[in-house]
């Protein structure tokens, strides 16, 4: 019996399996991909996730395919032990090989730096001067954290000082995150905005809330003992209620704003004293 | 006894070595966790309360921690005496009463956010006989706060110049220069909350957040609520 073209026969099951599985996975699990849809940015998340799903569902049933056509196919004959053939250099697998992975890292190369740049930062740390800036009004809000705990600084209502974190709904929030000792990281799970809080930094992220819900607050780096107990809950409310929220947080802490220093985008990390 | 029995004896005699070694290690480090505190409860027909007596001290002494000395530290009274420990035990959905002797000098907050009360239950605390809503925060020597519960109390230095100050834990109100703070608030339900101080008062190590502010039994610890 003559060998099958199995080169034909592995590329023509691999490619059916491509074209049924790929469509499948985006449909159904895209729309579940973390982080969800709590904000622009965590919905632009979610599409790029799904994206690279897309891309990678290809390569993974390249292997996968393989592995087990090798496995029913390639497999030692009974009668005896044969030595294979000798394996040498193809130079089409090889050039198809370069070009095929080149071509996809450099499309997921510039895929990213376009869905960056054009997602304001995509939630993410921009630094102090980031490239691209969101137009229209922006409520700037500043994530202030210290071991081991986020407050919030609202400079636009009197530089009032909150322990929790609460956003209006549509509306583009402009997040300068700093720290007051060792390195943190602010990240809002469901809103898709994970920045660096590092002292004497001010890192700017944008988030536009579009959906009442509450979303998680952790810091996402390793800052010391209780780094597990740095969490809490924000809140994504109707603008009328964040109205009523921050004259009320205003009023509430009006003892603490007299005693704060004058609203900056970085704070003196020393502190004031050293005692024994 | 043949050589394969010979080898057998001396990898097994080296395995066994290793895992007494192992087992001392883990159980020491088990053994230095602080042990748990109740606070007294009393139960009425309005419901139960609770009453915890702290202090803080600057330097914890040989008698507290012969480990750490130097270090800054809370105390917990218990049956009479001050037990070196920073895991308290309250009842659940009842009010804490909370009295703090505080030893130490200022440092100053890091942030002076932590300078208002928050939590109590009239969002005061009480400070040397006087009801106050914030303090000074280049004033504050510790806070005690519970981020979870919401709880934030901060608690200012005994001047630099006292004449009788604390010169090593367990101090007494009686005999040398304090402040006095009160504040009661209340617990939820039951769970294990973290508490801490805010205030970077780890002398000596970088950011003054290092030693005491890291370690368990020190300058934080762990509220249950049962």
């Amino acid at each position: 019996m003559s060998e099958p073209n199995h080169g034909r026969r592995f590329a023509l099951i691999w490619l059916v399996a491509t074209l049924i599985a790929t469509p499948l996975v985006v449909v159904l699990l895209g729309p579940i991909l973390p982080p969800g849809n709590g904000s622009e940015q965590a919905s632009g998340k979610v599409t790029d996730n799904t994206v690279l799903l897309a891309m990678a569902m290809p390569v993974l049933l390249l292997v996968v395919i393989y592995l087990i056509y090798a496995v029913i196919f390639f497999r030692q004959p009974k009668g005896g032990v044969l030595e294979g053939p000798a394996v040498r250099g193809d130079s089409r697998i090889q050039t198809t090989w370069i070009i095929v992975t080149s071509l996809l890292v450099l499309t997921l190369a510039v895929y990213g730096t376009v869905r960056l740049e054009a997602g304001y930062g995509a939630g993410s740390g921009s630094g102090p001067s980031p490239v691209t800036v969101p137009s229209g009004p922006k409520l700037p809000v500043q994530v202030i954290a210290q071991q081991w705990k986020f407050t919030f600084r609202y400079p636009t209502y009197g530089g009032v000082e909150t322990p929790h974190l609460v956003l209006p709904v549509n509306q583009m929030v402009e997040l300068h995150v700093t720290s007051l000792d060792v390195i943190h990281s602010f990240w809002a799970i469901q809103l898709g905005v994970k920045a660096d809080a590092n002292p004497d930094v001010d890192n700017i992220a944008f988030v536009k809330p579009t959906k009442l819900e509450s979303f998680e607050v952790r810091c996402a780096e390793l800052c010391g003992i209780w780094h597990g107990a740095m969490f809490d809950y924000g809140h994504v409310v109707s603008a009328s209620a964040f109205n009523n929220w921050i004259h009320q947080q205003e009023v509430t802490f009006a003892p603490a704003t007299k005693v704060l220093p004058p609203y900056s985008t970085t704070y003196l990390p020393e502190p004031t004293r050293r005692g024994g | 006894m043949s050589l394969f029995v010979k080898k057998l004896l001396g990898v097994g005699a080296a395995v066994a070595a290793l895992g007494l070694l192992i087992g001392f290690y883990v159980s020491s480090w088990a053994s230095s966790f602080p042990k748990s505190v109740a606070a007294t409860t009393t139960t009425t027909s309005t419901g139960a309360s609770s009453e915890l007596t702290l202090e803080t001290v600057g330097t914890s002494g040989p008698k507290v921690s012969p480990v750490h000395p130097d270090w800054v530290s809370y105390l917990v009274k218990s049956q009479g005496r001050w037990v070196h420990s920073t895991i308290y035990t309250v009842p659940a959905n009842s009010v804490v009463h909370v009295t703090i002797y505080q030893f130490d000098s200022p440092t100053g907050l890091r942030n002076p956010f932590m300078a208002q009360v928050q939590g109590t239950i009239d969002g005061t605390a009480n400070i040397d006989g006087k009801a106050v809503s914030a303090i000074d925060p280049e004033e504050a020597s510790h806070t005690f706060a519970v981020p979870e519960l919401g709880v934030f109390v901060p608690l200012p230095g005994v001047s630099e110049e006292a004449k009788h100050p604390c010169e090593a834990g367990p101090c007494e109100p009686s005999t040398s220069d304090h402040r006095t703070i009160t504040f009661s608030f209340r617990t939820g339900k039951k769970g294990r909350y973290h508490w801490q101080c805010f205030v970077p008062c780890g002398a000596g190590f970088i950011a003054g957040n290092g030693g005491a502010m890291q370690t368990l039994g020190y300058m934080d610890g762990y509220l249950d609520v049962v």
